[in-house]
């Protein structure tokens, strides 16, 4: 299983680039360094996922890239706008799975006799297909996540933002979601940027697992995952690849016991 | 690892089947005779209640001065009176006409007012205190200076009744819109929703359960700041409503008249928050699953 520590090449195309951004915030004692000089390219159809512990600037990086927050130095491309997944399903209740699915249609100015029809494809493909209906307090936490994807997919964005998308969600359910997510993946042709504090999901799941250091958040390692997909998070190779990237993430948090 | 391949994808969909039928929460009907007996059986015994000792004072000479307290029957007939005089209903829809008409025209000055409250930072500085403040003054206060400043008109009636409510619509939809989780705004501005269009397809139907809360004690301040107005400043040429109703029985010395102005007043107030804006209130929460059954 080759583990190896790869550079990524300058790439001609991409879905996303970012530029030795940095990200500072006015804190106590002077501007806190969150993000320090990263840069990083997805390409289009990857899969990356970002790792790292605690105050790596995990979800700050994804704000940056999503366009709701501004990097202090650098520069950040996006090949149009990002969708973006939270860890909560962020769907609004006053709608029906379906109608949130079609609201972001509409944002993006799909005409009106068409958005039925989208919606239903779009539930379909993540596998809720009689849910158009149903109320968002109706449907379980791994079904709301679904109708999450749909309605990011609905984007229909290059590039697809996931900040821990499955975190609070049951093991049996997130394993499921696993699955489904690297369907999806595989039949949309979707550049996704994964970000997690979990190891084996991250290595479930990716083409290429980038650790983040923290305090300030900087690009650690790269490790490319040429495991075949599907994958599932029981499989010896990533077990054995989660160990070696745990090391390194121990390692990362090590340092900052010391002084 | 490839050969899985075929035994793995048709798994994960019904093991995801399976697990969207075990985890989608099942409400159940309760049935009607449930209802019955835990919504409907109390408020009724209360009533019941409540009419036995009234006729009790009465029977047993408790109270034996009709001009203090009237019998339930002497009252039941000053209804039936107006009723069969074809007057009742007149009281009535004077009343509620200008009740709903001025809480309609609140709704009007209200909703604008309150979205420029929440959004506008300096306007919120500048009246924000003023509007909760104002919540707390009574609006029969502003009786005197409406009828110096309007006359005796129903001009007057809706300022009164425009004085009471919309501070409370207004303070309804700004703290509706206060509580908007920012989770929502930020899901709408990824998906393009920001600006104007966020304010109409996120914060404002996100608001809505504020808003309808608003909605709901604004109707309450309408109806209590009309009956005021009535009572105050009656004039035989404005038409007689409920309060003036009441207002006549006390000149009259008719006490079963002010008892049925009172019981009429309470009816409707009861009746259109009934009809109106607890099924409008219930609707609104239930759909977004934050009316838990008991």
């Amino acid at each position: 299983m080759a583990t190896t520590l790869t550079k990524a090449g300058p790439a001609v195309e991409y879905a996303a680039r970012l530029d030795h951004v940095s990200k500072s915030y006015p804190g106590p004692g002077g501007q806190q360094l969150v993000l320090d000089d990263i840069s990083l390219d997805v390409a289009p159809g990857e899969f990356v996922t970002l790792l790292g512990a605690s105050g790596c600037g995990k979800s700050t990086l994804l704000n940056l890239v999503a366009g709701l927050d501004r990097p202090s130095t650098g520069s950040i491309d996006t090949d149009g706008r990002p969708a973006l997944m939270f860890q909560e399903h962020a769907l609004f209740p006053w709608l029906t799975a379906g109608k949130n699915v079609e609201l972001a249609l509409r944002l993006r100015g799909v005409p009106k006799g068409d958005r039925r029809d989208k919606a239903e494809s779009l539930l379909e493909l993540v596998r809720l297909g009689g849910a158009y209906g149903k109320r968002v307090h109706e449907l379980s936490g791994g079904m709301r996540q679904r109708v999450a994807l749909a309605r990011a997919l609905a984007q229909e964005s290059g590039l697809l933002l996931m900040d821990e998308p499955f975190a609070a969600l049951d093991a049996i359910t997130r394993d499921v979601l696993h699955d489904e997510l690297t369907r999806v993946w595989t039949e949309t042709g979707l550049s996704v940027l994964f970000v997690t504090h979990n190891v084996r999901e991250a290595v479930r799941l990716a083409q290429r697992v980038v650790l983040l250091s923290s305090r300030p958040g900087k690009v650690a390692h790269e490790w490319t995952v040429d495991i075949p997909q599907p994958r599932r998070i029981e499989d010896a190779p990533v077990a054995e690849l989660s160990l070696e990237i745990t090391e390194a993430l121990r390692g990362e948090i090590r340092r900052h016991g010391q002084h | 690892m490839a050969s899985t391949e075929t035994t793995r994808a048709p798994d994960t969909g019904s093991v995801e089947a399976g697990l969207d039928a075990l985890e989608t929460p099942h409400g159940a009907r309760v049935p009607l005779r449930q209802t019955l007996v835990t919504k409907v059986l109390p408020p009724v015994t209360a009533v019941l209640v409540v009419l036995l000792v009234w006729q009790a004072l009465v029977s047993f000479g408790i109270v034996s001065d009709p001009t203090k307290l009237p019998a339930p029957r002497a009252v039941w007939e000053a209804v039936q009176r107006d009723w069969l005089a074809g007057k009742l209903l007149g009281y009535i829809w004077t009343s509620v006409s200008r009740g709903l008409l001025g809480f309609g025209l609140a709704l009007l000055i209200g909703t604008p007012l309150g979205l420029l409250v929440a959004r506008v930072k300096f306007v919120r500085a500048a009246i924000g205190p003023i509007l909760s403040g104002l919540q707390s003054l009574p609006s029969v206060a502003w009786v005197p200076p409406a009828v110096i400043w309007l006359g005796l008109n129903n001009s007057m009636m809706y300022a009164v009744i425009l004085l009471g409510a919309v501070p409370s619509i207004a303070n309804g939809l700004v703290s509706g819109i206060d509580q908007v989780p920012p989770l929502f705004l930020r899901a709408g501005r990824t998906m393009g929703a920001g600006g104007l269009r966020g304010v109409w397809h996120i914060t404002l139907p996100a608001a809505l359960p504020g808003y309808v809360a608003g909605m709901k004690q604004g109707w309450a301040f309408s109806w209590r700041s009309l009956m005021a107005a009535e009572i105050i400043a009656s004039f035989p040429d404005l038409g007689v409503g409920l309060g003036q109703l009441l207002e006549n029985g006390r000149n009259a010395l008719d006490m079963a008249m002010v008892f049925e102005a009172i019981l009429l007043i309470l009816f409707v107030g009861i009746a259109v928050d009934l009809l109106i804006f607890s099924p409008l209130e219930r609707w609104v929460l239930r759909s977004r699953g934050l009316l838990v059954k008991s």
